[in-house]
């Protein structure tokens, strides 16, 4: 697992609000289908932000940026090489 | 050819926990409230700590609400593009900028309403929107299976026009 990963899912863990714990889940798990709301998502992101210090600028601000796991561990690492 | 001018309304609701929220507020502070909420909103939601997070919340619920209406397929508008606009009165109109103004062009939206409520757990937001239709086939042919399940009356055959 990468450093990546496993930051993003300690994120998700703390702000996710999921209603099953990350350890469970896969990398394609659906987050929506696990409870994520869309305010839980922003508070994700904001918390992501101060983890890797960047900014999610608007391009990636859509549903499937946060719709697994995997997408989000995608969506960093493509903000960190654009930084 | 005579371009038929049909009417649908779209609906958005949504709904937040106002200590999420609240919550929100106090672990990201004003990096939270100034990418969710223009200047002027949180101007309005001024007021003690409980009373600002369900004011906010029920923003939040608007935007969200905003957009299953605008139905964006890629990249969302910046939330603050979607504006709670409160009135003397107490009334609130949306007010869309940028992106979120660009969306309801392009989808033919012509009028926004919305209403907003909140108690001490919840808040919620209902948006309607009326689309024009642009008279061209996919338009018609929504409209017409719209009208086939009694949710608009049928438009006119044209014959009849």
């Amino acid at each position: 697992m990468s450093d990546t990963s496993t930051i993003v899912r300690t994120v998700l863990e703390e702000h996710g609000r999921l209603a099953v714990p990350v350890t469970g889940l896969d990398d394609a798990t659906d987050l929506y289908a696990a409870g994520l709301t869309s305010h839980a998502s922003v508070n994700v992101m904001l918390a992501l932000e101060d983890a890797f210090d960047v900014e999610f600028p608007e391009r990636l601000l859509k549903k499937a940026t946060f719709g697994s796991l995997g997408a989000i561990v995608e969506a960093v690492d493509e903000i960190r090489v654009d930084a | 050819m005579t371009s038929t001018a049909t009417l649908t309304p779209l609906v958005g609701v949504d709904l937040v926990r106002v200590q999420d929220v609240a919550d929100s507020v106090e672990r990201f502070g004003s990096r939270y409230l100034d990418r969710l909420f223009t200047a002027a909103e949180q101007a309005d939601c001024a007021g003690g700590p409980g009373v600002q997070a369900e004011r906010l919340a029920a923003r939040f619920a608007a935007k969200e609400a905003a957009l299953k209406v605008l139905r964006p397929e890629g990249a969302r508008p910046a939330w603050t593009s979607i504006e709670v606009v409160r009135h003397e009165s107490g009334a609130c109109d949306l007010r869309l900028t940028g992106t979120a103004a660009d969306l309801a062009a392009a989808a033919g939206i012509t009028a926004l309403a919305v209403s907003l409520t909140h108690e001490h757990d919840h808040a919620a937001a209902a948006v309607v929107a009326l689309r024009t239709g642009t008279g061209n086939p996919d338009d018609l042919l929504g409209d017409l299976r719209r009208a086939a399940s009694g949710a608009l009356p049928a438009p006119p055959r044209k014959d009849q026009q």
